[in-house]
């Protein structure tokens, strides 16, 4: 080894880049997973299209995955890259505008050829690699193709089947270039291709070559290494939204004791959460791949009634196939989580990129005066925690309970102090277990001081009762059309909900002084951009708050002081509006959005600028 | 607490009423299905708590309503969905579906061949009035064509549904049909569709004196019944008439009447047989519209039964062998994973 030295440095966004064919979510996965081991903070957003293989080397068939680590405490993927690994013309393209002045460009060059170029639309002749348009960025190029044929040239393998290793030399080298063990990626491979010995050791050979290039060429002068971060003490995992919120519902399920039914329709980007339960069978989980969205609800109406909890998931446009459906569950009273990854919309919209596109759905997208509670998950690892409270709650007040993640939260990693099954609290479920003395007649619809009635199931004798969608008479839940009666319900049905409230934690202020100029309030995927921004300003010695929505309906009790202990509300949202229109009309305060629809994260940068404009006006 | 079963030997038709006042028209189907049901049941052995019916939305649906048993009235096209989620997590249930031509076969035609071809052991009791009867009166899937209804005054152009050949088109493992003038006949097909041991699929004709009075009187009344309701019986022969002077013969692949007497007799003709899958085909293909000069007889019977594991059965079998294999799982184990790293 020569003069390469290594550089410690705090902070890394590398964004991995190449055609949807490439591998770049696993490269990017397996760096991930090998930046947690090392003890790093970090946050990822993997980016890809919705085609499984758009045309090949084509901007539209790019996927991207972007990383960030750091010795610090981090809350976003990173606004802009430090390092852009291009495995072609239109990765480069596509992504260029996201590299940092000064950054690193690492590019594939066999990815470059003519045809590349012009798939990437390059003006005829012109190579950003060879034309010099490239001089403000630290450009290296290494045919990345040609080394991995190289590596491989003695195993007996189709060349295809060998290029598909490229993305394991692409990762050996940035494991060289960040001073990382092998190790992790290693074992990877050893299990995933334990039955595929050739292409075992063409990834292996393939991922030592990319190593032992960067310890050969001296491309680089230096290396990199961040060291690990300055978290709370613990153990940790890495974790990705849909993991977690698969995990918080079966920890959930063993903490009541009540078997888990899901009923689901595969959709982007809820399906993971489908394959991910269909694996536990063995905690009592039982999966049901149903015929539609409408069937995925419905069949879970059907395991709740029969006690058994029922789930079902989805992303936009299957939620709004459920409609009917949650609207019984709202009349039968039964508990069940209406699980929604929101996505862009309307109709298919932007399959695979996110927004937090629904929920004024959440809240008004049926027919009839129909509420629901509706929670919220702020990251990858908060998923856990909010489904278990969703479960809880649904549980407790006999109601269907609206989950709302998105594409951004599901898909993206972040390090999970996970914790102990003991640690846990036990959700406690009471079904009716017969007719009580002196009870002569069960009363399926006679509720208790929270207005939630009883859960009886089918098989408990003595309990033989009907219910359904139509209007019933207060406590004996027959049928009813008296006009007084319905108008009664509709409050009864309300109030259930709203004093849910008694029963959630208060609102709690993230970061900030508890009164001063502007309060930045957020709910969902916006967490880590909003907390990120207000770190900055508070640093700079701003008055800034910044207060991130778990509950959002009923909100916490103390909701309305909190809006009214600042001058200025901001509200941050990816879609055009949605909370705002809900906190201006119930709080009547002059809230004022910063909205943002491109199907990708808002950034803390913008909302620096945007909230330093409110605290200077 | 009281948890007492009432034994089931003891129930009576009178223990399944509910003290809900019955809502159809008077003079509907309905009644007699109800009834039928009411009476079958003390005898099926199961605890009035272990029935649930679930249904759609439809004058049909409102059955739950009077059967004192557990029910749900859902939402319309829906029950058969509900039902599979229910049969899934509950298999000890005896669940039964109602639904109608327009809630099974239009809104929930989806859900009702899945259901059939996931074979939940699941009783599927389709009231066909070949009508939306809770609506007013607009022609259904299974309207004949060239229906003058409320909704199409020149006429239905819609091709409608054969329902039974729908059914085993979605591989139900039992087919049959039944009629609500013929309360022993149906009595005898509630019995058998409890007793199939998978998912059944019973149509009922059932006479709607509103919207569509008569629809079915040519197989149900007793002038005509006889020559135009074919009984089809296990290793019976297929005749009849009121003289049982007539049989059915398969000439190939295709059925014929022909007259039992001098050229013919029952002997000649086809013996009916329930696990005959390639029969079955012909026997739900019987399906004239009876205005035709020429029509063959409409069968009534079971058409077809066969075994194939329940989805409920081995959806909980897969649960039972993971947790044998596997033990119960560690939620400790399950939330660490493979690789975890410590922070000091
Ligand atoms: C989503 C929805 N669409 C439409 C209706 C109106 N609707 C109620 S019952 C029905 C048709 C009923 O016909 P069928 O299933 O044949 O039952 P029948 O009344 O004839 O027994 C319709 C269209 C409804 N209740 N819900
Ligand atoms: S409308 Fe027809 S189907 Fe409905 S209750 Fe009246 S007679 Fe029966
Ligand atoms: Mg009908």
């Amino acid at each position: 080894m020569s003069n390469i030295s290594v550089q410690q440095i705090e902070n890394v966004v590398i964004k991995f880049a190449g055609d949807s064919g490439d591998g770049m979510q696993l490269t990017g996965t397996q760096f991930s997973n090998n930046t947690a081991l090392v003890g790093n903070d970090l946050s990822t957003f993997p980016d890809f299209p919705a085609e499984i293989r758009a045309p090949q080397g084509t901007l539209a068939g790019v996927s991207g995955f972007q990383l960030h680590f750091s010795s610090n405490r981090i809350f976003t993927p990173g606004d802009a890259c430090d390092v852009l690994v291009a495995m072609n013309a239109a990765a480069l393209k596509a992504n260029l505008k996201s590299l940092k002045k000064g950054g690193i460009i690492i590019a594939n060059t066999d990815g470059f050829d003519s045809k590349n170029l012009r798939l990437a639309n390059y003006p005829d002749g012109i190579n950003p690699l060879e034309d010099g348009s490239l001089a403000a960025y630290q450009l290296h190029t290494m045919d990345v193709t040609k080394m991995t044929r190289e590596a491989l040239k003695d195993i007996n393998l189709g060349m295809k089947e060998k290029d598909r290793a490229k993305n394991m030399f692409v990762l050996g080298f940035l494991y060289w270039l960040y001073d990382r063990s092998l190790e992790s990626s290693e074992n990877f491979l050893n299990e995933k291709f334990s039955k595929k010995p050739e292409i075992l050791e063409s990834n292996l050979k393939a991922l030592h070559a990319g190593y032992n290039f960067g310890d050969t060429v001296e491309a680089f002068s230096t290396r990199y290494k961040v060291e690990k971060a300055r978290m709370e003490p613990g153990t940790y995992r890495s974790i990705t939204g849909n993991t977690a919120l698969a995990y918080g519902l079966i920890a959930a399920s063993q903490k009541a004791n009540l078997p888990l039914f899901l009923g689901t329709y595969p959709i982007t980007p809820a399906s993971d959460i489908l394959h991910e339960l269909s694996k536990y069978k063995n905690f009592g989980i039982r999966t049901f791949q149903a015929e539609d969205e409408i069937a995925g609800i419905t069949s879970a109406i059907g395991a709740s009634y029969g006690g058994h909890m029922g789930v079902t998931t989805t992303s936009g446009p299957g939620m709004a196939l459920k409609g009917e459906a949650m609207g019984l569950a709202v009349m039968l009273e039964i508990p069940l989580l209406i699980v929604n990854i929101q996505r862009g919309g309307p109709s298919t919209g932007l399959p695979t990129k996110t927004e937090q596109s629904d929920l004024l759905q959440a809240y008004y997208g049926r027919n009839g005066e129909c509420p629901m509670p509706v929670i919220s998950a702020a990251t990858p690892s908060d998923c856990f925690e909010s489904i278990f409270e969703a479960f809880r709650i649904s549980v407790a007040h006999m109601t269907p309970v609206i989950y709302l993640s998105d594409g951004y939260i599901a898909n993206g990693a972040e390090p999970w102090r996970f914790p102990k099954s003991a640690d846990l609290p036990a959700i406690p479920v009471k079904f009716k277990k017969g007719l009580e003395e002196g009870e002569e007649q069960f009363l399926p619809y006679h509720r208790d001081e929270n207005l939630v009635r009883p859960w009886a199931v089918p098989g408990t004798p003595g309990l033989e009762h009907r219910i359904g969608g139509l209007e019933k008479q207060n406590i004996t839940g027959n049928v009813s059309y008296d006009p007084e009666n319905h108008q009664l319900m509709v409050r009864i049905r309300q109030e259930k909900v709203d004093k849910i409230a008694d029963h959630i934690p208060l609102q709690k202020i993230e970061l900030g002084p508890e009164k001063g100029k502007v309060l930045v309030l957020g709910w969902g995927s916006t967490y880590g951009a909003i907390k990120s921004a207000v770190l900055e300003l508070l640093a700079e010695g701003h008055e800034v708050a910044h207060a991130h929505i778990r509950y959002l309906r009923p909100f916490p009790k103390n909701l309305a002081e909190i809006l009214h202990s600042y001058d200025k509300v901001l509200i941050p949202e990816i879609n055009n509006g949605q909370l705002i229109r809900i906190i201006r009309e119930q709080f009547l305060i002059d809230a004022q959005g910063y909205n943002k629809i491109m199907g990708v994260p808002i950034t803390k940068g913008e909302l620096v600028v945007k909230i330093k404009e409110m605290l200077q006006a | 607490m009281s948890t007492a079963t009432i034994a089931p030997q003891t129930l009576t038709a009178k223990d399944f009423a509910t003290d809900q006042e019955v809502r159809w028209c008077p003079g509907c189907g309905d009644y007699s299905i109800l009834k039928q049901v009411q009476t079958i049941m003390p005898g099926l052995g199961i605890p009035k708590e272990n029935i649930v019916i679930v249904s759609g939305i439809g004058c049909s649906s409102r059955f739950p309503y009077y059967m004192n048993t557990y029910g749900m009235h859902s939402i319309h096209g829906r029950a058969t969905a509900i039902a599979s989620g229910l049969k899934a997590v509950r298999p000890e249930l005896s669940v039964w579906v109602v639904t109608g031509d327009g809630d099974g076969l239009s809104i929930g035609g989806n859900h009702t061949i899945h259901l059939l071809r996931r074979n939940f052991d699941i009783n599927v009791m389709l009231f066909n009035n070949q009508i939306y009867g809770l609506t007013k009166g607009q022609y259904s899937p299974t309207s004949e064509e060239n229906k003058v209804t409320k909704s199409t005054p020149f006429g239905s152009i819609d091709h409608p549904f054969n329902p039974l050949a729908l059914a085993l088109g979605a591989d139900a493992t039992f087919i049959a049909r039944s009629m609500d003038r013929d309360p022993k006949h149906l009595q005898e097909l509630l019995k058998r569709s409890h007793a199939h041991k998978g998912a059944s699929f019973l149509e009922i004709y059932q006479n709607c004196n509103i919207f569509n009075d008569g629809a079915f009187e040519i197989f149900t009344e007793k002038g005509s019944k006889p020559e135009e309701a074919l009984f089809v019986e296990q290793g019976q022969p297929l005749v009849f008439g009121a003289q049982k002077n007539k049989g059915i013969r398969l000439d190939g692949l295709k059925p014929v009447v022909v007259e039992l007497g001098t050229d013919y007799t029952a002997d000649d003709c086809w013996v009916h047989d329930e696990k005959d899958f390639y029969k079955a085909q012909i026997l739900t293909r019987m399906f004239d519209d009876p205005r035709i000069e020429g029509h063959m007889p409409r069968p009534f019977g079971v058409f077809y039964q066969a075994f194939r594991p329940t989805y409920e059965d081995q959806l909980n079998f897969q649960v039972e062998d993971a947790l044998t294999r596997k033990g119960a799982g560690d939620l400790d184990k399950l939330l660490a994973g493979k690789e975890t790293w410590t922070i000091k």
